[in-house]
């Protein structure tokens, strides 16, 4: 099951500068295993201590935030797009230090 | 005799019609028109008309364009080939739209006026009532930076009657890549004040009131308050977070919008249907996320976004369309591509959910671990 996944312009840095990576898993949790495999450290920036998805990082299937599914145990489909989406502050200048 | 005439329906009261935007009617006169089209759809007549069968005010009748009001009203003849447009002014106070000024407030345009916004008051969805809408209104604007500038320019040329600014930051030369309603020789300016006189060149019916300021928790409900809509266009996290608290203690329309590099994330919060801390619960920590000064911004991306924030203001005064509320659209504007997720109110939200915790405006710098520097 190859699943497509965003990855955003904050994060890029840390997948080797790759915008979009497909990934096999059979649910959201097992591919971002797989990508942690492949990436070290990853899973780190995108979940806490817990495991649980970081408060100030979101992770969809398709167009739907997977708190509201079944959070890292949903399954992924063929073809199905996992988008990572950070809070952002910007606009400006100024913002975090 | 009777003529064949169109009646464009406005959208929200399309699911009167099942969906046609356009009906044809034989009739005399408005009245008439207005009649058999209550027959033909019975949901209407309500709609259109009160008990005691006098047309509702917020109900606005155009034939050809001009309003019936500034013609015969209900006896204004009508002939065959002529378009009535039927479009109502106001939802009825639907959830989270700022409230239409009564009409008697609104304010009558000069000739100057109905030249100005003409190619406004030419479409049915907005009209003469609506052009008028957008001049008995209010918007805050966060921030007369990257996302400010440009949502400012555009809300003064739509002729938003009052625009309020929030930045107690001067003009940088390093801010006008992006910042495009401040000059290069506004640099040391203050950036309201540089915003305000280039409102004033572009539309003198746009009064600007300046807030040379940081908004912060003494001083936010009190100025947000004042306004129908608030643009948020700041920079950090802290201040992200009072706006958004802010705007759901005082129920406010909230039109959001944050940039990275060639990226943007845009969404409308209205109250009782999910707020930022619904999406993002908490801010990154300290030093997790770089800044635009450290990452840099593609300078356009922010006009870009900048103007669909604009957009969905105005919709917002004007209720018009489906606004963003409850979508958050993710720009990559590198691929060039838009798509939306959803976004839903969450139940256990500490600010707007079922049982809040938080029922005043907090320490915003300590809970996101940095002091608020500025709204640009
Ligand atoms: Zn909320």
């Amino acid at each position: 099951m190859a699943v497509e996944v965003r990855v955003p312009a904050i994060l890029q840095s840390v997948v080797g500068g790759q915008k979009v990576l497909r990934v096999e898993g059979r649910t959201v949790g097992e591919i971002l295993d797989r990508l942690d495999q492949e990436f070290p450290g990853v899973k780190k920036l995108l979940l806490d201590e817990d495991g649980q998805v970081r408060r100030h990082i979101n992770i969809y299937l398709n167009d739907e935030d997977i708190r509201f599914l079944q959070r890292l145990e949903t399954p992924a489909r063929d073809g199905d797009i996992i988008s990572i989406l950070p809070a952002l502050a910007g606009g400006g200048i100024h913002a975090l230090r | 005799m009777k003529m064949p005439v169109r009646v464009y329906i406005g959208t929200p009261l399309r699911r009167f019609t099942g969906n046609l935007a356009r009906v044809e009617v034989e009739a005399r006169d408005v009245a008439e028109a207005l009649d058999r089209l209550s027959a033909r759809f019975p949901g209407l007549r309500a709609e259109l008309f009160d008990e005691a069968g006098q047309l509702r005010r917020y109900v606005n009748v155009y034939v050809n364009n001009q309003e019936i009001e500034d013609l015969a009203g209900p006896n204004t003849q009508v002939r065959d080939g002529d378009e009535i447009a039927v479009v109502p002014a106001l939802a009825g106070g639907a959830d989270g739209a700022p409230a239409a000024p009564a009409r008697e407030k609104l304010v009558r345009l000069t000739p100057e006026q109905v030249i100005r916004y003409s190619r406004h008051m030419i479409m049915p969805e907005i009209g003469g009532t609506g052009q008028r809408k957008l001049l008995s209104s209010s918007v805050l604007v966060i921030g007369a930076g990257g996302l400010g500038a440009p949502a400012i320019l555009y809300l003064a040329a739509a002729g938003v009657g009052r625009i309020g600014v929030v930045d107690f930051d001067v003009v940088d030369l390093s801010n006008l890549q992006r910042q495009v309603i401040h000059t290069t020789d506004a640099i040391g300016r203050p950036k309201v004040e540089s915003a305000r006189d280039t409102v004033r060149r572009i539309n003198p019916d746009v009064e600007v009131v300046p807030y040379n300021t940081a908004l912060t928790s003494a001083n936010a409900l009190d100025i947000i308050k004042d306004y129908d809509v608030v643009l948020n266009g700041s920079d950090n996290f802290p201040t992200r977070y009072l706006v958004n608290d802010a705007c759901v203690f005082l129920r406010k329309p909230l039109v959001d919008a944050s940039v990275f590099k060639f990226d943007a994330q845009v969404t409308v919060f209205l109250p009782g249907q999910g707020c930022y801390r619904c999406l993002y619960p908490a801010p990154p920590p300290p030093g997790a996320v770089p800044n635009c000064a450290e990452a840099g911004v593609f300078g356009v991306v922010t006009g870009l976004v900048g103007a669909i924030q604009a957009t969905e203001v105005i919709k917002l005064i004007l209720e018009l369309g489906e606004s963003l509320a409850g979508r958050l659209l993710l720009i990559d504007t590198l691929a060039m591509d838009f798509r939306t997720v959803k976004l839903r109110r969450n139940p256990n939200c500490p600010v707007c959910g079922d049982n809040p915790t938080i029922t005043q405006l907090i320490d915003y710098e300590a809970f996101c671990g940095v002091p608020v520097l500025a709204q640009s």
